[in-house]
């Protein structure tokens, strides 16, 4: 805060402190940084400190200098860095192409693209991983078939390749997500203004259309980075621990809560996921991507010639086959009877579906609830950070932004233990603990997925040109009216991907779950896929409560998304007069 | 299976024929249940629902609460949760009960078990002091996919010796000790049974052939279900309820395995303690060991009468001396290296694995080669690398050696910290990567010799 007292040293302290920073500002600052205080830096920071304690409590750097020192971590570390990357490249080759058809062109698959863009993401991670491996894995469909008819098989999930080939199937969606919304957001004129220059289809696309949409690519891929590189469940699932993230789960869960090394690790994971964000910001630092016009609805869609329409379905029959994969493998899995060492369930049954609904149904009304309000909780306060980080000179706003961002960071894990250190003592009303309640589970799920949230919210904010709102300022709207006048709504689109994003990725959030639901009845429908799936008389129970997930979290993403369509149609029909 | 209508009272009066002690009968009749029981168990619900729904149709007034956690979790969840802990821990490795019975964190009820012999299989039933009681026993084996062994034209394995056999490369599994506190006990048994060296040596031949190892005791009877591949080292109920399930598996028990108790214990503090009581005398009872038959749970009773109703093949202790006779489990000798053990197995074996099944794979296929054209010098250089494969860097002194082992530990005031772990993984980690490498390179150089 002292920064402040440089700003402007001719002006009187308090007429500076005024123009600065309006109330509003600092009490909504305040209210989400005690927010991220209580219920992220505090609890994480009491398990951090473990990573630089000695054995008798002193500060010590010991334990870093362990770990730059063990060949195995070190190997890691280039592994999960490796993996990463070419995540990132892979879901790029996935999403960049049916992000730039969605935007541009009249495609008759649009709204199964959009749907289906998003069905990775709401598969509980672990379940997918045990669907891919169904169809995919060395004895899987696939590879039974293949060795059926031609006598060889594609080691498609074996080792890091394998971890790159589910990851990317996974998490291309967050590219597509924020890329489309960008893109929808890219004014017509922009692009008019280009083809008035002379600028054809591919110059349009690179010089123009592209680069406009960077700041959505961008924040898409660095969170496919940074999601990679902390996923747990996905390398662990493939049984490939020389990893960062395996690693540091595995010494935190076998070695002890007391092992600094697991600490550590996850001090790196922290430092390279921020550093990762850090460098995408600065490659949009100095931009201005802001475009002035509003209500253009994005880019004008053209007809696709016959041979480019052929070109397009060749890309995404195969594409959405790779995507829908574990969801085909989960779906048999869950009517199947017997499936061992066959391309096919010996037999189907609607039995699993009846013990799941019979022993617990209170699971979906659970997840619906908590991820429900999560997902609220994630788009005010990620809209409050987006504002207070674009839109004013708050001291200290940027911070705001790192803190949330470094949820993104914190293994699950980590995050529950923390909470479970910090809160267990806390009683509520009927003396159970705070810790272990769904209110707090509802929380740690809004912390954990804030990240994404405020990403969206403020790629968003950054397309609505400062000059909408200081028009709006100019008529007599206070800071409070135009943000709930303008900017809000024409963020509409960008905070209905911020609620989904949230909301699904809740859903099938399992890490910190396991740490924090005790109890079957406040469990949500992760936990009760977890519970169902460790069974060595077979998966298909916990296979059908999966199937039940992905359709609750479908229909509702599909629900929002249609809600976001038709805001936007309702904008760029009718000349809003509030926006003018 | 009458519970379905039988009051306490009347379970009570059933229990009491049965040969439950009159002045047990009297205490838990005199008191009347708490509406509601808490327990933390690493079993999955496949074993917990039939007992809850059979325990809550004999105590209607009561109802279960679990909460599911591994083995390791529910350990630290009981120690962090002292000030209002669940009643029961329910769980397989008698380790983590000693871990909590060191840390007075078990209650010690009156539990009748009479008619329960003291030992099975050599091993004590239940603890000594009365604070954890064995309701069911578990041995270790080896459990294939029958539809999987066919068709790559396997032989089916009986012996641990048999794994090591190279025609199992890459078809066996197993999950990881450090991660699976049932392949502990595997692994410690086989050490026991066959010696630290031997028991090394056939460890490490044996993970020549690992396809795989899984990070969760579930990932082996998935795999194996499913046929990714055939072969999975687990404990005997997975193998059990999965071919009861009609999964087409077997299971055996080779000679060199133990048989150790699965456990319930009272945390001390327990705010419920009547019905936790009930509980574990329920779990005792000839009605709750009728359960353990339930085909989704397949575990060995420790009642004999219960095997009366079990099927056809089902294994029985008390009628087979040889099941788990040959091993004495040493669970003080457990107790020394416990985190050594699994440290050491996943630096040469978990994190090492593909370096190592590439050497192994070398000195199968130059073996092969020398079978069909003997070459002395060849022999010689294939014999060096195999002594090199089944070398254990670390001997059964210094495994237990407090000096060593001590470094494993979370350290404790009163324990003082005894050099970095991460000093003695660093070291074990350089010497399987060199040592692979090298035997790599002496059977491929074995392979050309002529």
């Amino acid at each position: 805060m002292s920064a402040t007292t440089e700003a402007a040293p001719a002006r009187p302290f308090l007429a500076r402190y005024r123009t600065e920073a309006s109330p509003v500002q600092i009490v909504a600052a305040l209210l989400v940084a005690a927010f991220l205080l209580a219920f992220l830096i505090v609890p994480v920071g009491r398990v951090f400190m473990v990573a630089f304690q000695a054995g008798d409590g002193a500060f010590t750097l010991v334990h870093f200098a362990d770990f730059f020192r063990t060949s195995l971590f070190i190997e890691s570390f280039w592994n999960s860095l490796y993996v990463a990357s070419m995540s990132v490249v892979f879901a790029s080759l996935i999403a960049v192409p049916l992000a730039v058809m969605l935007a541009r062109y009249r495609f008759p698959g649009t709204a199964l693209i959009t749907t289906l863009g998003v069905l990775p993401l709401v598969m509980p991670p672990f379940v997918g991983a045990v669907a891919m491996q169904l169809v995919f894995g060395r004895n899987g469909t696939v590879n039974l078939l293949l060795m059926d008819w031609f006598g060889f098989r594609l080691d498609l999930m074996d080792g890091l390749n394998g971890v790159i080939f589910v990851q990317s199937l996974h998490y291309f969606p967050f590219i597509l997500m924020n890329l489309t919304a960008s893109l929808s957001n890219v004014d017509i004129s922009m692009e008019e203004a280009g083809q008035n220059l002379g600028a054809k289809n591919f110059t349009l696309l690179r010089r123009i259309v592209l680069p406009l949409a960077l700041p959505g690519y961008l924040a898409g891929a660095s969170l496919v980075f940074v999601k990679v590189f902390d996923d747990l469940a996905t390398p662990l699932m493939l049984n490939v621990t020389n990893m960062l993230a395996p690693q540091a789960y595995l010494r935190v869960t076998s070695v002890g809560l007391a092992d600094p090394m697991g600490y550590v690790i996850s001090v790196i994971l922290v430092v390279v996921s921020v550093a990762a964000m850090g460098l995408a910001a600065l490659l949009l630092r100095g931009r201005d991507y802001a475009t002035q016009q509003r209500g253009g609805g994005g880019l004008g869609r053209r007809e696709l010639s016959r041979r480019g329409l052929i070109l397009c379905w060749c890309f995404v029959v195969p594409v959405l086959f790779l995507v829908l994969a574990p969801h085909i493998g989960i779906l048999l899995l869950s009517f199947g009877t017997i499936w061992s060492f066959s391309p096919l369930p010996d037999g189907l049954t609607l039995e699993h579906y009846g013990t799941v609904l019979r022993e617990t149904p209170q699971f979906i009304t659970n997840t619906l609830l908590y991820c429900g309000l999560a997902g609220l909780i994630d788009v005010v306060i990620g809209v409050t950070i987006a504002w207070l980080v674009l839109r004013t000179k708050l001291p200290g706003r940027k911070l705001l932004d790192l803190a949330a961002m470094s949820a993104l960071a914190v293994p699950g894990l980590v995050l529950g233990i923390g909470i479970l250190r910090t809160y267990f003592d806390v009683k509520l009303w009927d003396g159970a603990s705070l810790a272990t309640s769904w209110i707090m589970l509802t929380i740690v799920l809004a912390v954990r997925r804030l990240p994404y949230a405020l990403r969206a919210s403020t790629a968003a904010l950054q397309q609505v040109h400062r000059s909408l709102e200081e028009a709006a300022e100019n008529m007599g709207a206070g800071k409070v009216t135009t943000l709930r006048r303008i900017v809000v709504p024409l963020m509409a689109g960008g905070l209905a991907a911020a609620f989904v994003t949230s909301f699904a990725t809740a859903a099938v959030e399992l890490s910190a779950t396991l740490v924090l639901a005790t109890r079957d009845v406040d469990a949500p429908l992760s936990f009760g896929i977890y519970l169902f799936m460790q069974s060595a008389s077979g998966r298909g129970p916990g296979a059908a409560l999966g199937v039940i997930a992905v359709l609750v979290v479908a229909i509702c993403t599909f629900a929002a998304h249609r809600f976001a369509e038709r805001e936007r149609g309702r904008r760029t029909r009718s000349s809003d007069p509030r926006a003018a | 299976m009458n519970h379905a209508a039988t009051s306490r009272r009347g379970l009570m009066a059933g229990g009491a024929a049965l040969g439950i002690a009159s002045m047990m009968g009297h205490a838990a009749a005199q008191t009347a249940l708490e509406s509601r029981v808490v327990i933390v168990t690493s079993f999955s619900r496949d074993v917990t629902t039939p007992f809850v729904q059979a325990f809550e149709a004999a105590h209607p007034g009561t109802r279960v609460e679990v909460q599911n956690r591994n083995t390791t979790a529910a350990v630290a969840f009981i120690r962090e949760t002292r000030s209002s802990p669940p009643d029961l821990m329910w769980a397989s490795a008698p380790d983590a009960f000693e871990v909590l019975k060191a840390g007075n964190l078990l209650a010690r009820p009156q539990i009748d078990t009479s008619g329960i012999p003291d030992r099975i299989g050599g091993q004590p039933t239940h603890d000594a002091d009365g604070r954890y009681f064995g309701f069911a026993v578990s041995g270790y084996g080896i459990m294939y996919n029958t539809r999987y062994i066919r068709a790559n034209r396997l032989p089916a394995p009986r012996e641990w010796a048999d794994l090591k056999n190279p025609v199992y490369q890459n078809h066996i599994g197993i999950s990881a000790p450090s991660r699976s506190g049932t392949t502990h006990l595997t692994i410690e048994t086989i050490l026991q049974g066959e010696g630290w060296a031997p028991g090394w040596a056939q460890l490490l031949e044996i993970a020549g052939n690992y396809a795989q190892v899984s990070d969760r005791s579930f990932g082996v009877p998935d795999a194996v279900n499913s046929g990714q591949y055939g072969i999975g080292i687990v404990i005997d109920f997975f193998g059990l309820s999965a071919k009861a399930s009609g999964f087409p598996v077997e299971f055996v028990y080779p000679t060199v395995t133990t048989l150790v108790p699965a456990n319930i214990g009272m945390i001390e503090g327990a705010s419920n303690p009547n019905a936790a009581r009930a509980f574990v005398q329920f779990l005792l009872s000839p009605e709750g060991q009728a359960v353990l038959l339930n085909p989704r749970v397949m575990r060995l009773p420790v009642r004999p009468e219960a095997y009366a109703n079990a099927p056809a093949d089902f294994p029985n202790p008390f009628t087979n001396p040889n099941l788990g006779a040959r091993v004495r489990f040493d669970s003080g000798v457990s107790e020394s290296r416990y985190e050594l053990l699994n440290s050491l197995f996943d630096r040469l074996i978990t994190f090492r694995l593909r370096e190592l099944t590439e050497a192994w794979k070398a000195v199968h296929a130059a073996e092969a080669a020398l079978s069909r054209r003997e070459n002395a010098e060849g022999r010689r250089l294939v014999a060096e690398a195999r002594a090199k494969l089944t070398a254990v860097p670390v001997n059964e002194a210094q495994a237990s050696d407090p000096a060593i082992a001590g470094a494993f530990r979370a350290t404790r005031p009163d324990r003082p910290a005894a050099g970095r772990q991460a000093e003695y993984e660093e070291q074990w980690d350089r010497y399987a990567v060199a040592t692979y490498a090298e035997a790599k390179q002496l059977a491929e150089r074995a392979q050309r010799a002529r």
